[in-house]
């Protein structure tokens, strides 16, 4: 079969075999230490090598020599046929669903600005509010006898900035990227989530930072666990693969994964598509409950689904429950693994399941009871302004945060090969990551977009996220139809 | 010992109770009793609700009525030993500790139940249980004695399916109805079922104070994962 990369090098290499040392999928190597040897197929174009050459000498490129172009059956087409006739396997694949035929909205959201008829604020100037807090609010106000005002307030989330880390899990991901990321939301006084593999002790001092998972395999989950967090999340779906469960092989679960998880070394990790004791929206409710009685009703319960067809009754129903925050990700939402026809079938974009779902909760009066978090290929902050102008109170990233520990989306996570040391164990690989440069990384990226966001909103004349969210006249929609505009709740740009 | 009334004093004065042996009497059906309990003794009388002792991290719970559904959920450490019956998904994701119930069990008993180093959880069920015991068995020992039930299906449909770990043993020679071609299903030597059964079963027998020989009586079978036919197969990477 036809090799999908092609990697060359010009005159300007001085044969420091740099390249083969970087290279951790075999696809460069040296012959008896000393020649270079290319085996294109196995290259995933990663750029791990490109970034290493000290002279530039390194270019990968697409293979110039092609199928036979076809209409219908393209090159991907056949050379999955070809690989499933070989091995007679599911597809595995890693990362947001890439479909060029599934639009992108945030591309056809253009954004407001003001102009004479109201000012615009200067953000260097003026106090600009991107603090949130994220949990239920209460209907009404409660006094006591002496006519003073009772504080009823249920457990919040207090986010300086609207952006959080999305769940990955230690094991799917390594524990230097874990640190990297809880460092980050300690110094952004934003969270950070663990996924459902466990929390690695050595992170516990970051537990206020913390947003503890439970899933369906409820790995990892004991009482301390619980209870070093800011938050619990249930797990019932994710937007790489909505209605299915996990897999982590027993190849990843070595060592610290191992304990981590609480699952014993080289077995399997599975986690089954639904949780066996949450079959209806009450059995839900009952394990938000159990949740806030183990940890005495002091921090808030989420629970993450993935955007799929009926989003907005689910949601209501999930208000509904007792849960403080819902958490909805996308049809392109990141994954570590996932079956590659779930991941690019399944779901819907976030955008559309972020109107419905706000529009929904508002016409049923409980908008107020849950807050929302939204993720799925948020890439950068207007996309961020954009979800929150549609309805979400915060967002979360986890593709963009991976990149900014140098993640280069060569979607080859589910190998655990990764070269940039990012989704893998293998000790040689993850202390490619500098958990204190990751975390000054982070920290500048997220810095960076806050500081965008509050340019963007000073712009539309807002002064607070609180105002920007579910805002929808600051958006206006080019290249949609009128049921697109309809779901999303906007107009078309002009009107 | 205390004697609380649950109906006066209320479920948050009696977790206040802190450390020591607390009966609690009156129980109709009020939930998440024992949630996340580390350590003490707590009888229950009466009949709790759902979510009983889930998250119990090492205390013990003894109930003289029936549970309900979800009982011993994510159970870490400690004991649940109910007099009665148990509802549906009994002990789903359970890591450690131990869960008797001397009467039967519903649907989805053990679900993902596990092991990890010192931590091995253990179901044992009297009677019989209901379909899905077991499903997702990632570690641990599930017995279901089916008293009372000699010479029947002691377990429903679906018994074990996709489990990839721990063992289900089962005091019958009958092999469970529809029974996964994942699994194998093999019979009991003398040794393992000292070894192994014995002293988990005269451990049950006495929490409930009945004879442990009754509950040995006759043989076993063991249903277990086939290693060889395991998830990974199934995948071609893109």
């Amino acid at each position: 079969m036809l090799r999908r990369y092609r990697i060359r090098k010009d005159e300007s290499c001085v044969s420091c075999l740099r390249c083969a040392r970087e290279c951790s999928f075999g696809a460069i190597t040296a012959e008896d230490g000393q020649t270079l040897s290319f085996h294109h197929e196995r290259c995933v174009d990663c750029q791990r090598c490109v970034s290493f050459c000290p002279t530039g000498a390194l270019c990968i490129t697409e293979d110039e020599n092609r199928f036979r172009s076809n209409s219908v059956f393209r090159q991907d087409d056949i050379r999955e046929i070809d690989l499933q006739a070989r091995t007679g396997g599911v597809l595995l694949s890693s990362m947001g669903a890439p479909s060029e035929s599934v639009p992108i909205y945030f591309d056809k959201l253009l954004l407001n600005a003001s102009q004479v008829t109201n000012p615009s604020i200067d953000p260097l100037r003026e106090p600009m509010e991107t603090a949130v807090f994220i949990g239920q609010r209460k209907e009404g106000i409660d006094r006591g006898s002496d006519g003073r005002i009772v504080d009823n307030l249920p457990p919040h989330l207090e986010l300086r900035t609207p952006i959080m880390f999305s769940a990955m899990s230690y094991g799917a991901i390594s524990l230097n990227v874990h640190k990297a990321l809880a460092k980050a939301a300690e110094t952004l006084g934003t969270y950070w989530n663990t996924g459902e593999g466990g929390l690695h002790e050595s992170l516990y001092p970051y537990k206020r930072s913390t947003i503890v998972q439970v899933a369906s395999g409820r790995f990892g989950v004991h009482e301390t666990y619980l209870n070093t967090a800011a938050a619990i999340e249930i797990k019932i779906g994710q937007g790489a693969k909505p209605g299915i469960g996990g897999h982590l092989t027993g190849r990843k679960i070595i060592g610290d994964v191992s304990k981590t998880r609480m699952v014993p070394e080289g077995l399997d990790a599975i986690s089954p598509a639904p949780h066996h004791d949450i079959y209806s929206i009450e059995d839900l409710a009952q394990l938000v409950m159990s949740l806030k009685e183990a940890t005495g009703y002091r921090k808030p319960v989420i629970v993450k689904v993935a955007a799929v067809h009926n989003i907005a009754p689910i949601a209501s129903g999930i208000a509904r429950s007792g849960a403080d925050i819902i958490s909805i990700d996308g049809y392109r939402g990141g994954t570590g693994a996932a079956p590659k026809r779930i991941r690019d079938n399944v779901g819907i974009p976030i955008e559309l399941a972020i109107a419905a779902v706000d529009q929904r909760l508002r016409e049923e009066r409980i908008r107020d009871r849950v807050s929302i978090i939204a993720s799925g290929g948020i890439r950068n902050s207007s996309d961020a302004v954009k979800t929150i102008a549609l309805g979400a109170d915060a967002v979360s990233v986890g593709t963009a945060a991976l990149c900014a520990l140098g993640c280069h989306i060569c979607a080859s996570c589910h190998t655990g090969r990764c070269a940039w040391g990012l989704a893998t164990q293998d000790p040689e690989l993850t202390k490619r990551l500098d958990p204190e440069k990751g975390a000054e990384r982070l920290v500048n990226l997220v810095n960076a977009w806050t500081r965008e966001i509050q340019e963007i909103m000073g712009g539309m004349g807002i002064n607070s996220i609180e105002a920007l969210r579910g805002n929808r006249m600051a958006l206006r929609g080019v290249g949609l139809n009128a049921k697109e505009l309809d779901i999303l709740g906007i107009r078309y740009a002009g009107e | 010992m205390k004697v609380l009334d649950i109906r006066k004093d209320g479920l948050e004065d009696i977790g206040k109770q802190g450390i020591g042996e607390v009966t609690i009497t009156g129980c109709l059906g009020e939930r998440y009793i024992g949630c996340g309990m580390k350590d003490g003794v707590l009888h229950v009388v009466g009949t709790p609700g759902n979510a009983l002792a889930s998250y119990l991290d090492g205390g013990t719970v003894y109930v003289d009525g029936n549970a309900q559904d979800a009982a011993a959920d994510t159970m870490n450490a400690g004991l649940l030993a109910v007099k009665g019956s148990a509802g549906d998904a009994l002990a789903y994701g359970m890591r450690g500790g131990r869960v008797y119930i001397l009467g039967d069990a519903g649907y989805r008993a053990g679900v993902h139940m596990k092991a990890y180093e010192e931590k091995k959880s253990i179901l044992v069920i009297g009677g019989r249980s209901g379909s899905f015991l077991g499903e997702y068995l990632a570690g641990g020992i599930i017995i279901v004695l089916g008293l009372g039930y000699e010479g029947r299906n002691i377990t429903g449909y679906f018994c074990g399916n996709g489990m990839y770990a721990g063992t289900i043993y089962l005091r019958t020679d009958k092999t469970p109805p529809n029974l996964s071609d994942k699994l194998i299903r093999r019979s009991v030597d003398k040794k393992e079922k000292e070894d192994i059964l014995r002293p988990i079963i005269s451990d049950f027998a006495s929490a409930f104070s009945i004879p442990a020989e009754k509950c040995l009586e006759g043989s076993f079978i063991a249903i277990e994962a086939d290693k060889s036919k395991s998830y990974s197969q199934l995948y071609a990477a893109v």
